[in-house]
C-alpha cells in the first residue's frame, strides 16, 4: 500500500497542480454557472448530497448492475459459443464488429421511445457499449490457450468437457478481468447517457436538470460522482483480479 | 510379445500430396531404449502422434501392449518437446494432472502421489512453487514426474532436452538414463542429435529418408549403465561418424 501511494506520487502532485490551476482560472473568470470552481462543485455535491446519494445514485447504479450483469452473461454466452463452434463463429462475429459501428448514442432516443422513461431503455444502451469489449477480449482469451496444452491433455484422454474447464477457462481469465475492468467505466457512461437522454431519476438526469437551471456545479456535481463510483468499481474488480489470477503472459 | 508394432502403417498429411509414413512396419520390445533419429521435418514427430492417437493413420494398424489402439485411453506417456507445465498451477497440480484426467482418486491422494513422484526426480518440496520459479531443467524433470504418472509403461519422449542448455542437457541425459534403469518402462526418444542418440539407446532407429518407409536399427555396442566416458571409444566414434554421414546425404543446405 504504501508502494503504491509512493508510485503514484508524482500523479497525485501533477492532479492537485492541475485543479490548482482550475481553481485560480475559474475564479479569474467568475462565471459560476459556465465554469464552477472545484471547491464550489465539492460544496455544491455536499448540499445536494440527500438526493444525489439516496435517489440519483442508486438508480444508476442500478441500470449499470443490470446492464453489466446482462452483459457479461451475454459476452460470455457469445465467446463460449464462437470458441466452440466454428459455424457459430463465422455466422456471430462480423455480426458482433458490425454491431459495434451503430453510433449507440445517436439512436439510444429511439430505445426511450421504445421502452419508454424507465430503467430498460437505460440498461439497453449500457448493454450495447459493454458487451462488444466483454465478448470479443473473453473469445481471445479462449483462443489464446496452446494448441500443444489441448493437446497434451487429450493424450491423457481428456474430453472436451475437462480441455475447457482446465486449460481454456485459466487462459481466458486475465482477459475477463481485463474486458470488466473495460466494461465498468464504459457501463457507467452508458447508463449516464441513457438518463441524459429521458429518465425521471438518475446521476446522467441530474445533471442535464441542473444544465437547465444553469447551476454550472450542479452539472459537474454528480459527474465528479459517476467518476468516483467508476473508480472504486474498478478497483474493487483490480482487488479481486489479484485474488484469482495468480500469473499473467508467461508463455 | 512387443509392447509396440506398427503393421504397414501410412499416414497422409491433408495439405501433401504424398505420404509421410508409407506401409511403415516396426516393433519394440518391453524395457528397451530407442532414439528415433532423423533430421528436422523427416516426420519422426509424426510417428509419435500416430502412436499418442492425436493422429490417425490412413492404412495399417498400431499396436500396443499386444492390442490395437483404436478407441483406447491412456496407454502411453507423451512428453512433448516443450515442458508445457501449465503457468496457473502449482508444480504439484501440473504433475498431478494425468491422475486428474483419469479420475477415481481424491484430491488428497493425487497429491501425496505428485509429490512422491516430484520426490523421485529429485524435486521433493517443489509441489507448491509455480513453474515459473523453476529452472529448465527442474521443469523438465517435472514434466517427466507428469508423464511417469500417466501410469503407462510405454514412454514416448519428444526431444525433451532439446531446448536446454549443454551443461544441463547431458546432465538430465544421465539422469534419464538412471530413471530408465530403475523404472523398467520403454522409452522412445526422438532427436536430431547424434550424440545424444548414442549415448541414450540400447539401438538407434535412423529415418534414413523422407516419406518414412523403414526405420534402420542399429544396435549401441555399449554396456548399461553407461557414463559419457564410453563415448569416446572408438567404436562408438567411428559409429557417430557413420550416422552422421547417413543423415547429412538428407541435408540440403
Amino acid at each position: 500500500m504504501k508502494k503504491a501511494c509512493k508510485a503514484n506520487l508524482p500523479a497525485l502532485i501533477f492532479l492537485f497542480a492541475l485543479l490548482l490551476l482550475w481553481q485560480a482560472g475559474a475564479m479569474e473568470m467568475d462565471a459560476a454557472y459556465i465554469l464552477p470552481t472545484p471547491v464550489q462543485i465539492l460544496q455544491r455535491l455536499w448540499e445536494l448530497r440527500e438526493p444525489l446519494f439516496l435517489v440519483h445514485l442508486p438508480a444508476t447504479m442500478t441500470v449499470t448492475g443490470i446492464g453489466l450483469v446482462i452483459s457479461l452473461a451475454l459476452g460470455l454466452a457469445l465467446a463460449v459459443a464462437m470458441d466452440a463452434s466454428g459455424l457459430v463463429r463465422r455466422m456471430l462475429y462480423p455480426l458482433v464488429v458490425v454491431s459495434q459501428t451503430i453510433p449507440t448514442t445517436a439512436i439510444a432516443p429511439l430505445f426511450v421511445l421504445w421502452f419508454g422513461y424507465g430503467i430498460w431503455s437505460k440498461v439497453l444502451v449500457t448493454v450495447l457499449i459493454t458487451f462488444f469489449p466483454i465478448t470479443i477480449t473473453v473469445y481471445d482469451g479462449l483462443r489464446s490457450a496452446k494448441v500443444e496444452m489441448v493437446e497434451l491433455l487429450q493424450t491423457y484422454g481428456a474430453s472436451r468437457r475437462e480441455i475447457f474447464k482446465k486449460i481454456k477457462t485459466p487462459c481466458a481469465l486475465p482477459y475477463f478481468f481485463s474486458a470488466v475492468k473495460m466494461a465498468v467505466p464504459m457501463s457507467v457512461i452508458g447508463a449516464a447517457i441513457g438518463e441524459w437522454l429521458g429518465a425521471k431519476s438518475g446521476l446522467g438526469y441530474f445533471s442535464r436538470r441542473m444544465m437547465t437551471q444553469l447551476d454550472g456545479a450542479g452539472v459537474f456535481a454528480p459527474i465528479v460522482l459517476l467518476a468516483a463510483a467508476a473508480m472504486l468499481a474498478v478497483g474493487v474488480v483490480a482487488l479481486l483480479e489479484r485474488r484469482f489470477v495468480r500469473w499473467r503472459g508467461e508463455s | 510379445m512387443s509392447i509396440l508394432e506398427f503393421d504397414k502403417v501410412s499416414y497422409q498429411y491433408p495439405s501433401e500430396d504424398f505420404d509421410i509414413i508409407d506401409a511403415l512396419s516396426f516393433r519394440v520390445e518391453p524395457g528397451s531404449f530407442h532414439c528415433i533419429l532423423g533430421v528436422s521435418g523427416c516426420g519422426k514427430s509424426t510417428i509419435f502422434r500416430l502412436i499418442n492417437g492425436l493422429l490417425s493413420p490412413k492404412a495399417g494398424e498400431i499396436k500396443v501392449g499386444g492390442a490395437p489402439i483404436a478407441g483406447r485411453k491412456r496407454y502411453c506417456g507423451y512428453m512433448p518437446q516443450k515442458d508445457l507445465l501449465f503457468p496457473w498451477r502449482t508444480v504439484g497440480e501440473n504433475v498431478a494432472l494425468p491422475l486428474e484426467v483419469a479420475g477415481g482418486l481424491s484430491k488428497a491422494q493425487r497429491q501425496e502421489r505428485a509429490e512422491a513422484a516430484l520426490a523421485e526426480v529429485g524435486l521433493a518440496g517443489c509441489a507448491g512453487k509455480l513453474p515459473g520459479e523453476l529452472s529448465g531443467g527442474m521443469r523438465q524433470r517435472a514434466a517427466f514426474a507428469r508423464t511417469m504418472l500417466t501410469g503407462s509403461d510405454l514412454l514416448l519422449l519428444d526431444e525433451p532436452f532439446s531446448a536446454l542448455d549443454f551443461l544441463t542437457r547431458i546432465s538430465m541425459q544421465e539422469w534419464l538414463l538412471e530413471q530408465w534403469q530403475r523404472l523398467n518402462k520403454t522409452i522412445l526418444f526422438i532427436t536430431h542429435d547424434v550424440e545424444e542418440a548414442v549415448f541414450l539407446s540400447s539401438s538407434v532407429l535412423v529415418v534414413e529418408h523422407t516419406p518414412i518407409r523403414t526405420l534402420t536399427e542399429i544396435p549401441i555396442p555399449a554396456p548399461f549403465p553407461r557414463d559419457r566416458a564410453c563415448l569416446g571409444r572408438p567404436e562408438l566414434v567411428e559409429l557417430k561418424e557413420r550416422l552422421i554421414t547417413l543423415l547429412r546425404k538428407q541435408v540440403r543446405p
